[in-house]
């Protein structure tokens, strides 16, 4: 089976099927045969690093969809123990585009809430690549209510290319269901804390994507809109993603430098999936962090502090120069 | 009094240009209703309320003709006029966003997408905000999100109503995600006001959708859509690619947001502040009427 590539990646790919392919031919023990292994694997090395080093806004987008980056359900599985999960939003139905539930952290005791995307076709038709209903964020809702009540800090994993786009979403309030959300998270009184591990598309992702630290994968985004969707609104879809990507500062980088995240976890070369423990690993030090510091506040300055970071967000003139107007 | 006599007396607050001038008293004396395609004559279409007196056809209108038509005469008293966006990302696809900004004030007199300030609706003291569709779209970005959160943040400090009338085509893209967190920045402000325990009456005319349906215009106490205003979160055309069937011919108006639960009622412009008068004297206005 040919493995899955992305075009900037296809001559890496393919040179790495050309080396499998020598490995396992029977005559791999031979001299000549070894020298020419050792000299691809040389090359492979040089590509990768020419292919991964500078990625575009584009590229990293395209790497943060990429069909085999880590999920939610794998960072909790790796970063967390005791995960409880619970389900349903006690109104309509249990949405597997998100997922959630009691955890430990550290042996802390907290609330996980994430975004859920299928490992293949199958699991992504039930999961709705990630895309949550009405009843997804509510559930979600549920669960801040929860970890509010039962004083458990908030860890959130955003990984969705948004809100699921349909006639029953709409018909169930997608809009209300995501401003509740976004109400309820800002006078939390617990600490929350947030990891972008892939895909923040638009409102669908802040649904359950701001807290008190903003921590973003090195290859993940977090955009008011898809690069897709700029291109069809903007340019009538006569431009192209990668023009998009480039000009909505998406990017960790990007945001880092807007103040709008706070940490970014360094990926290996190619993505978090050629080396998921590794990433893992890194997060829960940035999450333990993260939560280590917010303990310390009580309630009262946990919600100021998170409302006040809101509050500065914006680029404005003020009072311009400006003749005075008579009374 | 005129609205154009009205429109004099906001110049206090306002700069505007002259081309608002024009438009507010058109040339054309008469103009062809989008609804039933008869010819109506403008005076008497200004004088109702730019509804067509014949199909009831809601005309789209500009911020400073809602604040005339919502509220008592000269009690308005605008605030952060002069609140001007910037462009955080230098951004330039089809064209630069300066340049969108600079033909959108030209076009509308307004430095931004929305109004705000303090005002009688029949006697009530409540603030106000309401939003230019003409202004890019009443797309949100810095600047709307700000005067958003600051008049909300005004009436929670002033114990004041809160009435917003939407209009809006969701989170400006230009401003990337600055313009996303404002979701979060103005659903943080109306949660105070909320916790509170104030009122908020919002009105969501044609369009309000995205960014802004996805966050205060859909956490009041109260929501008045006007009648087939298109009301939802994702546009029609990209439910359509995804999910490739029809959509049904009401889907998103405010009708089919009335029949899904999703806000108050439907009221006709032409009834619009006497009901939201009736509303805050339900809500607990007693004590900011004078
Ligand atoms: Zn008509």
């Amino acid at each position: 089976m040919r493995r899955f590539a992305y075009d900037f990646e296809r001559p890496l790919i393919e040179l790495e099927e050309k080396l499998d392919a020598i490995k396992r031919t029977e005559s791999a023990g031979k001299e000549d045969i070894a020298a020419q292994i050792a000299y691809l694997e040389k090359q492979i090395e040089k590509l990768r690093v020419r292919t991964y080093s500078n990625l575009t806004p584009w590229q990293k987008v395209q790497i943060a969809r990429h069909p085999d980056r880590p999920r939610t359900s794998d960072y909790i599985e790796a970063i967390f123990t005791d995960f409880i999960e619970l389900h349903g939003d006690r109104t309509f139905r249990d949405d597997l585009a998100i997922i959630g539930g009691f955890a430990r952290l550290d042996g802390a005791k907290v609330m996980v809430i994430g975004h859920q995307k299928g490992r293949n076709t199958k699991e992504n038709l039930l999961r709705q690549f990630g895309m949550p209903h009405p009843e997804g964020y509510r559930k979600a809702l549920r669960l801040m209510h929860l970890a509010n009540k039962y004083r458990l800090p908030l860890i959130t994993f955003v990984d969705t290319p948004g809100a699921y786009p349909g006639i029953e979403a709409e018909e169930r309030g997608q809009a209300i269901a995501i401003a509740q959300n976004l109400a309820e998270l800002s006078r939390l009184e617990v600490p929350v804390i947030v990891a972008n591990i892939g895909e923040g598309g638009s409102g669908g992702a802040l649904a359950i994507g701001f807290g008190d630290v903003m921590i973003m994968l090195e290859n993940s985004y977090y955009s008011v809109i898809t690069p897709e969707g700029c291109v069809s609104i903007l340019w009538n879809g006569e431009g192209n993603p990668e023009q998009a990507a480039s000009l909505l500062g998406l990017t960790a980088d990007r945001l880092k430098e807007l103040g709008i995240i706070d940490a970014i976890v360094k990926e290996p070369l190619g993505g978090a999936h050629h080396a998921p423990a590794l990433v893992a690993r890194d997060l829960k030090k940035e999450l333990v962090k993260a939560l280590k510091d917010l303990i310390k506040l009580n309630p009262k300055e946990l919600v100021e502090k998170r409302y006040a970071r809101l509050s500065q967000i914006g680029y404005y003139i003020e009072n311009p120069v400006k003749a005075p107007v008579e009374k | 009094m005129p609205i154009g006599d009205w429109f004099k007396k906001q110049e206090r607050n306002t700069a505007r240009s002259p081309a608002v001038e024009k438009r507010i008293i058109p040339d054309g004396v008469w103009e062809k209703c989008k609804g039933c395609n008869e010819p109506l004559f403008v005076k008497e279409l200004e004088r109702n309320l730019k509804v067509c007196p014949k199909c009831f056809f809601h005309f789209p209108v500009s911020a400073y003709e809602r604040i005339y038509q919502l509220t008592d005469l000269h009690s308005f008293e605008e605030l952060w006029g002069d609140l001007i966006p910037g462009d955080p990302l230098g951004f330039a696809a089809n064209k630069p966003y300066i340049d969108s900004l600079a033909k959108a004030k030209d076009k509308t007199g307004l430095n931004e997408a929305v109004v705000c300030g303090r005002a009688r609706i029949d006697g009530f003291q409540v603030a106000i905000a309401v939003m230019d569709f003409g202004f890019i779209g009443g797309s949100m970005g810095s600047v709307v999100g700000e005067k958003i959160k600051r008049i909300t943040e005004l009436a929670t400090r002033e114990y004041l109503p809160l009435i917003i009338v939407c209009s809006s085509g969701g989170a400006r893209m230009q401003e990337g995600m600055i313009s996303l967190m404002q979701m979060a920045k103005t659903s943080a402000a109306i949660a105070r006001h909320q916790d509170q325990g104030l009122p908020y009456i919002s009105i969501l005319s044609h369009p309000t959708t995205g960014g802004v349906s996805a966050s205060f215009a859909t956490l009041a106490d109260i929501i008045i859509a006007e009648p087939h205003a298109l009301i939802g979160f994702t546009g029609a055309r990209v439910i359509e690619q995804t999910i490739r069937q029809k959509l049904p011919k009401d889907f998103q108006t405010a009708e089919f947001n009335l029949a899904h639960g999703m806000v108050d009622m439907v009221v006709n412009r032409l009834e619009l502040k006497r009901m939201v008068a009736r509303l805050l004297d339900y809500l607990g206005a007693s004590g900011v009427k004078e």
